[in-house]
Formats: structure tokens, C-alpha cells, sequence
């Protein structure tokens, strides 16, 4: 019973990182329908803009502290959403109007060339991952040991989820994003400016994806230019789990397939931890396609 | 166009790749394993075209296959030892069908879920399918797991690769010109329309996938028989990106195109390392100014994927533009 409560908690910080970057997936998916397959390294990004961050904030302000780590995530997420936004403005924009694979094969040479900069940059090897804030473990709440990174992770995913169904929910911008989901042409004839929309959701989803970079590198602090692309394909499963295009579906969705993967990860089945994903999203694609919360596309002829 | 006598053409290419086999120890051994590279390549390609191109499904699980097949043959293989060069010919000729075979029959197995799903759903499913294959393989130690596992006999030589490579190619491009074969490009086109005028939707794409990922088992025995080395990295979702990007820029369900693109991208990175590797210019100093290319190779290769499908979304090959359909070949 100990050791399931102890993995549950494993299980639910990895897994509300996945859920971090299934809502970039999500958002993209809903507004403009493709996979973006960059998402994953724009995760990887945001955990290399902490890493480089981290030693100039530390000038400033005493690290680690709270205040510190919050200064670099803050940052992180800002590189990254203008990332986000160029790659769409550079990368995206120009085939609007082609076809669904176009977009994906570019999104595909986005990604290839994110992870071959970085290698080319950042270097190929592994780095250590400085630490950010101060780090406790808390042994011994009946048998658990709880380590401070993972409720802060909990804690700032919570938070961040918060303020995204905020966005969404109550602000004119997000509105707009809804009514862009639902149909893109009504929503432009009503007054909205697409093009303004679609790079907010993309600086929104990268922004979301460099926190979750972030996070991820305070749990397991070695980061390298491939790391995205596990986290990445994992999270896409996620989203299609929750019900692509649905939110809350995403988040639902990131938090089942990594606690999933960690319970199978402390089993002795440990070797098929990254397939365990894959066969989720099979299994949920074979019994309910349109994901756990998702709605039933009625097909037109 | 040029397939308008495809069987004698078939056996006119086969006859020339065994004229140029016979020549093989004059070729330089590194064009040659290039050389190996490109045909492989081209059956991936080629198979590929058929599920994505022409038949309209979107397969991201292609590597998958080829490694099924190639560790399927390479399995086979190894339990042989002598010197009969008949019968080393006989055994590897099974060997690849063997490896085919099952990755025909993982191809089935990857064809099922495809009766419910499309699109993107459908590359997904494929790309966690060749995910899982690879995570499996990692775990069976009889294979060598993680380790790889070593290939005894390179028996791939250009007879076989271009050989086959010509087959693959005949096989596919008369298959979809055949009054059955059309059904997959009309399954592409519309499949409602089609299962209006009784072709079945289901059945033609479950075929796509198994005559596919049959072809992709074959090269995989291939590439098995020429690097002699395997590992479960190898297949990886990478190499089957990169036989998407091989079939989309050689213009979906443009058989002509997508084996000229097989063979461009193959080319490419080998050609942006040797113009940046000092090694193949001979008396020019450590100072060479194209030195920095080699290192910077793979970013070139994505910014140019980034700059052709923002320049020319409809693939290289392919003339019009606004066309939807494919064209036949």
C-alpha cells in the first residue's frame, strides 16, 4: 500500500508535466487541426533557456530560492512563447491554406532542426540541470517520502492549469480562441483576427511547454537536445487520450499516462516504459476514438 | 510514360543490376554501401507511396516493419554456414521473403485499428506501433536487446538491392494500374464514393498496409544483409520520418518522384559531409572553408525540408499544383 501511494505521488508529478505539454498539443489541434510535432522540442528549449538563465538570474537574486526559480521559469516562458510564435508566423502561416501533411512534414523539419541546432549548440552530451529552487525531502509521512521538487511541481502545474482555464474561459482573447475551434470561418466573418488568435495560442501552448521543460528538469536534472522527443510523443498520447481539442481532457490524459508509465516503470515490466503510452493510446483509439472527453465528430458527406 | 512495357523493363533492370554486380570490385566499397543505402531506400519509399500516396492513409510506422523483417532475415541467416554460393543465394532469398512475411503480418496487424481511424489518428496509431515494435525488440535478448545484434554474412550486393528495389517498384506501380488496383486511388479520392460504387474501403486499405509493410520487411532483410549490425535505435521513429519525407517530396502517389526523391535524400547527407569533410579534398589544409558544413550537415537538412514544403508543398515531382489527386504514374 506504501509503495502504491509512493508511486501514485511519482506517477503524479511526471504525469502533470506530460499534461503541461498535452495542453500545447491540444490547443494547436483544436485551432488548426494538425499535429504540431515541434512541441516537444520547444519543451526541450525551455528547459535550456532555465539552464542558461539560471547562472544570470543567480547574479541578481540568491539562488536557489523561490523567488529565483520563478524569475527563470518566468523567462523561460517568455523565450519560448516568442519561439512558438515565430516558428508559427515562419513555419506555419505560409501553408494555411495547403494541405494538412504539408503542415506536418514542416512541423517534422522544425523539430529536426530544433534537436540539430541544440546538438549543435548546446552540445550533444548531457548537462546538469543547476538547481533552481532549495530542495527537501520530507521522509516518513507514514512510510512516503515526498521530495519538496515533486509537491512543486503539483503545485505549479495546479497553478498554471488555473490561470489557463482563466484565459480561456473568462478573457476576450480566449473566447476568441473557443469560437476559432468551433469554426474558423464564422469566427473571422464575427470580427475576430485569426492570425492574432493562432500566435497567441501558440505563444500560450510553447509558454506552457517551457514551464513544463522546466519542471521536468527539476525533477530529473540531466537535460540534453534530444530530450523532447519522448515527453513530446508521450504528450500527444495524452491529448488524444483526454479527447484531442479538449482541455481538461488534455490535462486528465497526461496525468493517467504518466502515472500509468511510473507504476510500470517500478514493476518488473520496467524495460517497456516508453511503449506503455502507445499501447494506451491504441487501446483507447480501438474502444473510444474521440478520447475520454472528447466529442463524437459527426462526418458530412 | 516510361512504364509503358513495365515487364520488360522489369527484366531489363534486373539484367542490368546483375551486369553491374559483376563489377562490383571496381566500385569504390564506400559508393557501394551508398549505393545499398539508396536502393533500401527506394523499396521503403516505393511501399510507403502505396499507403500514403495512393491509397491516402497516413502510415508514420514504416521503420517498424523494415525492422521486423531485417532482424526476421538476419535471424534466419545467421543459422547458416558454408561456402555454396547457390545455396547462400536460396537461404537468402528466404530469408528476406521470411522477413517480409512477418512484417506482412504485422502490417495486418496495423491495418486492423485502420478500419476505425483516420488521418491523424491513423499516424499516430502507426507511429506508436513502430514504437512498440522497436521497445519490444529492445527486450528480447535472443536478438541481442539494446546491444544489437551482429549479421554474419553481407550477402546484399547491387543485384539484390537494385534488384529488388525494381520489383518493388514494378510490383506497385502495376498493381495500381490494375482494374483492382484502382481501387485504392479511389479510396484515396473519395471513400464514400467508393463504397457507393462497391469497393470496399476497409479491405483495400488493410491490403495497402500489408503489401507495404511486406516491401518494408524485404528492405529491411536488405539493410540487415549490408550493415551486418542492427539496433533497435536504428528504427526508430526518425528513419520512418524520413521515409515520410522521402514520399511527400517526391509527390504522394508519384512513383517516379518518390524514387527520385529516395535516391536525393539519400545523396544529400552523404553529399553535404563530403563537400565539409577535409578527408575527400585532398591538400587543402584543416582551413578549408566548407569544413564547417560537415558539422552543420543535419541542420542544412532541416532548414532545406522547412524551405521545399513551404516552396513546393505538392512535392519536387510533381507539376501542378492545384491538383488534389494523385497522378497516376
Amino acid at each position: 500500500m506504501t509503495e502504491f501511494l509512493q508511486q501514485l505521488i511519482n506517477g503524479l508529478a511526471f504525469g502533470s508535466i506530460l499534461a503541461l505539454i498535452a495542453l500545447g498539443y491540444t490547443m494547436v489541434y483544436g485551432i488548426l487541426r494538425f499535429i504540431n510535432f515541434a512541441h516537444g522540442d520547444v519543451f526541450m528549449i525551455g528547459a535550456f533557456a532555465g539552464f542558461y538563465l539560471a547562472p544570470r538570474v543567480a547574479a541578481l537574486v540568491p539562488m536557489p530560492s523561490i523567488l529565483g526559480g520563478l524569475i527563470v521559469m518566468a523567462g523561460s516562458m517568455a523565450i519560448c512563447a516568442i519561439l512558438g510564435i515565430l516558428i508559427e508566423r515562419i513555419a506555419y502561416r505560409p501553408l494555411r491554406r495547403g494541405t494538412k501533411l504539408a503542415v506536418l512534414i514542416t512541423s517534422i523539419g522544425v523539430s529536426l532542426f530544433l534537436e540539430y541546432a541544440g546538438q549543435k549548440f548546446f552540445g550533444a552530451a548531457p548537462r546538469r540541470f543547476p538547481a533552481l529552487i532549495p530542495s527537501y525531502s520530507i521522509e516518513n509521512i507514514g512510510g512516503l517520502s515526498v521530495s519538496s521538487n515533486q509537491i512543486i511541481v503539483l503545485g505549479v502545474t495546479l497553478a498554471l492549469l488555473i490561470v489557463l482555464r482563466f484565459i480561456v474561459q473568462k478573457t476576450k482573447i480566449g473566447t476568441a480562441m473557443r469560437a476559432l475551434s468551433f469554426n474558423p470561418e464564422a469566427a473571422s466573418l464575427m470580427g475576430i483576427n485569426t492570425d492574432v488568435v493562432i500566435s497567441f495560442t501558440f505563444g500560450l501552448g510553447s509558454a506552457l511547454a517551457a514551464a513544463g521543460g522546466i519542471l521536468f528538469a527539476i525533477l530529473y536534472p540531466a537535460i540534453d537536445p534530444l530530450m523532447g522527443i519522448m515527453p513530446g510523443l508521450k504528450a500527444f498520447c495524452a491529448a488524444v487520450l483526454g479527447g484531442i481539442g479538449n482541455l481538461p481532457g488534455a490535462a486528465l490524459g497526461g496525468v493517467i499516462i504518466g502515472t500509468v508509465e511510473i507504476f510500470v516503470a517500478g514493476s518488473k515490466y520496467s524495460t517497456y516504459r516508453d511503449a506503455i503510452a502507445f499501447a494506451i493510446l491504441i487501446l483507447i483509439l480501438l474502444v473510444k476514438p474521440s478520447g475520454l472527453l472528447g466529442k463524437k465528430d459527426i462526418e458530412k458527406v | 510514360m516510361i512504364f509503358n512495357r513495365p515487364k520488360s523493363l522489369l527484366l531489363a533492370a534486373i539484367a542490368l543490376c546483375f551486369v553491374v554486380s559483376l563489377f562490383e570490385n571496381h566500385i569504390q566499397s564506400y559508393w557501394l554501401y551508398v549505393s545499398y543505402d539508396i536502393a533500401v531506400n527506394i523499396i521503403l519509399a516505393v511501399s510507403l507511396n502505396l499507403i500514403n500516396g495512393y491509397t491516402g492513409q497516413f502510415s508514420l510506422g514504416h521503420a517498424g516493419f523494415m525492422a521486423v523483417g531485417g532482424y526476421t532475415a538476419a535471424v534466419i541467416s545467421n543459422q547458416f554456414s558454408g561456402s555454396n554460393p547457390v545455396l547462400a543465394a536460396a537461404i537468402f532469398l528466404a530469408a528476406l521473403i521470411a522477413g517480409g512475411l512477418l512484417a506482412a503480418a504485422g502490417g495486418l496487424l496495423v491495418g486492423l485499428p485502420t478500419l476505425r481511424l483516420r488521418g491523424d489518428y491513423l499516424a499516430i496509431v502507426t507511429l506508436g506501433f513502430g514504437e512498440i515494435i522497436r521497445v519490444i525488440i529492445q527486450n528480447m535478448d535472443a536478438i541481442g536487446g539494446a546491444r544489437g545484434y551482429s549479421v554474419i554474412h553481407g550477402w546484399t550486393n547491387f543485384f539484390w538491392a537494385f534488384g529488388i528495389a525494381a520489383v518493388t517498384i514494378y510490383v506497385v506501380v502495376a498493381l495500381v494500374h490494375s482494374t483492382y488496383g484502382r481501387g485504392f486511388i479511389a479510396v484515396h479520392d473519395d471513400e464514400i464514393a467508393a463504397s457507393a460504387v462497391g469497393i470496399n474501403p476497409t479491405k483495400y486499405k488493410v491490403t495497402a498496409f500489408v503489401i507495404g509493410a511486406f516491401f518494408a520487411g524485404i528492405a529491411g532483410g536488405l539493410y540487415a544483409h549490408s550493415k551486418q549490425y542492427l539496433t533497435p535505435d536504428g528504427f526508430g521513429f526518425m528513419k520512418s520520418i524520413e521515409i515520410v519525407v522521402m514520399v511527400i517530396l517526391g509527390g504522394m502517389g508519384n512513383t517516379p518522384g518518390v524514387v527520385l526523391a529516395a535516391i536525393l535524400l539519400t545523396l544529400l547527407p552523404e553529399g553535404l559531409r563530403t563537400l565539409g569533410d577535409v578527408e575527400h579534398v585532398p591538400g587543402i589544409s584543416a582551413e578549408y572553408p566548407l569544413g564547417w558544413i560537415a558539422n552543420t550537415r543535419m541542420i542544412i537538412y532541416s532548414l532545406l525540408l522547412i524551405v521545399l514544403m513551404l516552396t513546393r508543398p505538392q512535392g519536387l515531382f510533381t507539376r501542378q499544383s492545384a491538383r488534389k489527386n494523385p497522378k497516376i504514374a
